[in-house]
């Protein structure tokens, strides 16, 4: 530490050159931060309140809908504490643009999914109202509804039984998701199963249930539970695949794409340029500075101290300019997320970027203050002197 | 005043860069080629131009002493325009592949407000009515050219990672889809016979999904199934499994309903006549499209993120490479200092020192945008990928690296190289000539 002013003094010896290097340095870490964001937000298996529930499909395909009256003889299986029923709506407000995440679901729904966080006082109104609709605070913003608000959602799939696909809906509440939620949770819309069931043309869907999330009485239960619960309906014409709520999401994300190798190839290509390019302006500096390293030596700096140094003014380097750029990407990714419309739900830049960031910036620090600095180190003192 | 006049100089080269970037990105490649010819006869029948290139050759063939710092410009510039060419080749590729389904002779009718087949329904006879309305072209017998058709989506493992499943789409079909869509072609094994639990698997499905190689079985909805076939399309009909619509509407008991009539019109100009018949009939409340126009809507989103990702990219790492390249070619000049002042101490002027260096800058952008494109070209041309599509399945598609992607791959390749170029350049045509002849 007592030699920071000296390596600062080296790092801004020549001010335009460490500023266009800052600058790629910034860049590469404001397409980090952002990269990094997205590949978050594709991801958005890790919830880490749902690893005590499992979610049960069909096993042939997400189209095909459970038997009503399989809800209780999941329920007879021990270690499952709670199971809820769910039907996809498929919902879209005013225009085709607007999709909605919304879903049937049944009554303990809400309590299955604790991160849902709806004040006792709406929950009731909600349990009360037959045609009441629970919505995200994100989503609610987005389309600027309020509580007590008349909403019409048109469903894609299902018509109401006098023909007409638009189904109205009252906003009784506004909820909160809790922290460890996933990614997501604030833009969804629920509404009750029973309206769902009443109102629906498709009369099937009295007797069916999209799917079914179920809740364990401990995590470490998963396996034992899902393949009990497969095992209830082996060999039917109703066959089930259960697994946990993370690898069903999982799954999902998977199919969208991989999404984590586009982004992994992407920086990949970035930061190999910026070690060439940081690596290049490093050793330039120590070029330049061979007399004065000399110097240094001179009068009694040791061999280590000045590899320090020279290694040290790397990792600065890259650390200015990487924080820079990282806390840039925190301005910028609210902003793209607000700007898309609800389309890209991009979370805000989290500690655990951060901590990657950082490690990133100290190692290509390292990686490129390490050849100049054992230069640096082996310079023999006459000779550099000397200018041979 | 000097002070002023810096500032006005500052301004004036910002206005040059920004007045070049839009007249570049507005430019047709015929223009660039205009623009480089006449360079190439100015630097070989003018005085000042053959000067140029004297000192061109000089600063070229000191490049290989700089090779560390000239490679940074290549290298930064091969990623940007790598990174670049490839997000839009995915969405180019993408937009094709749904593009090339449709065409304006055969139109599709969903049940209205469905948006896609998987939510549609037409019972029998709303089918039957959009088959009989007038525009549709009849067969020899009389008989309209339509298909009736389902689309369900089934759970098959994915080759490239057994463990997860992946949506498929299975469509149903009937016996006029042979000339409805002529693009079909069987290339291996035959047709499935209709009333049999037989289907015939895309090109795209079989090489993305694991075990369906014609001759293998598949369970699906519980029942057995049998791969007799397999057919390319070239579009995005390859990532589906197609059988019969009796046989797959039993097996997912769905009836005598359909999703979707795909028709064959009498004309193109047939389908206001069509669409207006079904509009007007009291008994259907459909939506009625060119497949054209269906299957491009499809890609719209997508392609649109894809492209703007793409682009955003390419912009944040074309300024990181910008001032890469300002960096290396300030340290050129700076290397190069007493031999540029001395040249224009013997009477070169300033631009033939001012073009040569930027023409350094830009032969190694060039390159660095030729290696960029080539990889990806070489790697990604081709590459299947898929993705979630409209029907909530799997749409598989190909990158298209097209020859247009490799010109604007080069295009920002010149335009950063420009940018990088210039600033160094005037730098070096005005430091004053006693002060860099002094300089060691």
């Amino acid at each position: 530490m007592k030699y920071m002013h000296l390596i600062w003094a080296a790092l801004f010896r020549r001010k335009t050159r460490t500023f266009f290097t800052l600058v790629s340095i910034l860049a590469a870490f404001l397409l980090f931060g952002m990269l990094d964001a997205t590949r978050a937000a594709f991801a958005s298996g890790d919830s880490v309140v749902g690893v005590d529930r499992l979610i049960t499909t069909s096993k042939y395909s997400i189209i095909q809908s459970l038997p009503a009256s399989l809800s209780t003889r999941i329920q007879a299986i021990p270690g499952v504490k709670a199971v809820a029923a769910a039907n996809w709506f498929g919902g879209i407000y005013q225009d085709p643009k607007n999709f909605v995440l919304s879903f049937a679901v049944s009554e303990n729904y809400l309590d299955i999914y604790r991160e849902i966080e709806l004040p006792a006082d709406q929950r009731k109104v909600y349990e009360n109202t037959r045609t009441g609709a629970v919505v995200g605070e994100a989503l609610a913003k987005r389309f600027g509804w309020k509580i007590g608000d008349k909403v019409p959602l048109q469903s894609t799939i299902f018509p109401q039984r006098n023909g007409d696909k638009t189904w109205p809906f009252d906003i009784v509440g506004i909820y909160k998701p809790a922290k460890g939620a996933a990614n997501g949770t604030d833009q969804q819309f629920f509404f009750h199963h029973k309206y769902f069931e009443d109102a629906n043309a498709f009369q099937s869907v009295g007797t069916t249930v999209g799917w079914y999330a179920v809740q364990l009485t401990s995590a470490d239960k998963a396996d034992s539970v899902a393949r009990a619960i497969d095992a209830l309906s082996a060999n039917s014409d109703h066959e089930t695949k259960t697994q946990t709520e993370q690898a069903f999401n999982a799954s999902f994300a998977k199919q969208l794409g991989d999404i984590g190798l586009i982004v992994s190839a992407i920086m990949g290509a970035v930061f190999f340029t910026l070690i060439l390019l940081t690596g290049n302006t490093m050793a330039q500096a120590v070029r330049e500075r061979t007399h004065e390293l000399a110097v240094l030596k001179t009068i009694g700096f040791s061999s280590h101290s000045v590899l320090g140094m020279v290694l040290a003014e790397g990792i600065l380097l890259l650390v200015l300019g990487g924080v820079l750029g990282l806390a840039l990407a925190g301005i910028v990714v609210p902003i793209v997320a607000k700007g898309s419309g609800g389309m890209l739900n991009l979370p805000p830049i989290g500690t655990q970027t951060w901590i990657l960031g950082l490690v990133l910036m100290v190692v290509i620090g390292a990686l490129v203050g390490a050849l100049p600095a054992l230069r640096a180190m082996r310079l023999n003192i006459v000779d550099a002197l000397a200018g041979r | 005043m000097k002070r002023m006049k810096k500032f006005g100089f500052g301004l004036l080269t910002l206005l040059i860069v920004a007045a070049f970037l839009v007249v570049w990105i507005a430019l047709p490649w015929q223009g660039i080629v205009a623009i480089a010819v006449v360079f190439a006869l100015w630097m070989a029948l003018t005085r000042r131009g053959r000067q140029t290139w004297q000192v061109t050759r000089v600063g070229l063939a000191t490049v290989v002493q700089r090779l560390g710092s000239s490679s940074v410009v290549v290298v930064g510039i091969a990623g940007v325009v790598g990174v670049l060419v490839a997000m839009l080749a995915m969405s180019d590729g993408f937009a094709e592949t749904l593009r090339s389904t449709g065409n304006d002779r055969t139109a599709i009718v969903l049940r209205g407000g469905s948006q896609a087949e998987l939510n549609s329904i037409l019972d029998r006879d709303s089918a039957n009515v959009v088959m009989q309305a007038p525009g549709v072209k009849k067969d020899a017998q009389g008989r309209p050219i339509a298909s009736g058709e389902l689309v369900v989506v089934a759970n098959l493992p994915r080759k490239s990672d057994p463990g997860s499943d992946s949506n498929v789409p299975i469509r149903g079909v009937s016996a006029d889809v042979w000339s409805l869509r002529d693009q079909v072609k069987i290339v291996e094994g035959r047709k499935f016979t209709p009333g049999l639990r037989e289907l015939i698997v895309g090109k795209g499905a079989r090489g993305q999904f694991a075990g369906l190689d014609v001759g293998r079985s598949i369970r699906l909805a519980g029942q057995t199934w049998t791969v007799v076939g397999e057919f390319v399309s070239n579009d995005v009909l390859e990532s589906e499994l197609w059988g019969d619509t009796q046989s797959v509407a039993s097996a997912y008991r769905r009836g005598s309903s359909v999703q979707s009539v795909t028709v064959m019109l009498d004309s193109p100009a047939a389908f206001d006549t069509f669409k207006a018949s079904l509009a007007g009939d009291p008994r259907l409340k459909v939506d009625v499209s060119t497949t054209q126009e269906y299957f491009s809507k499809q890609s719209e989103g997508l392609t649109r993120v894809l492209r703007a990702v793409g682009i955003t990219v390419g912009i944040i790492m074309a300024i990181g490479a910008v001032f890469g390249a300002l960096n290396t070619m300030f340290a050129a000049i700076q290397a190069r200092a007493r031999e540029i002042a001395t040249l224009r101490a013997i009477g070169f002027r300033g631009i033939p020192v001012v073009v040569s260096v930027m023409l350094e800058t830009m032969l190694l952008a060039l390159l660095g945008g030729v290696i960029g494109a080539g990889i990806v070209w070489i790697v990604f041309n081709g590459y299947t990928a898929s993705t979630l599509g409209a029907n909530f399945s799997q749409v598989v598609f190909r990158f298209h690296v097209s020859a247009a992607l490799l010109w604007t791959g080069i295009k920002w390749a010149l335009a950063i190289g420009f940018i990088g170029g210039l600033f160094p350049a005037l730098r070096a045509a005005r430091v004053p000539v006693t002060t860099a002849l002094r300089e060691l």
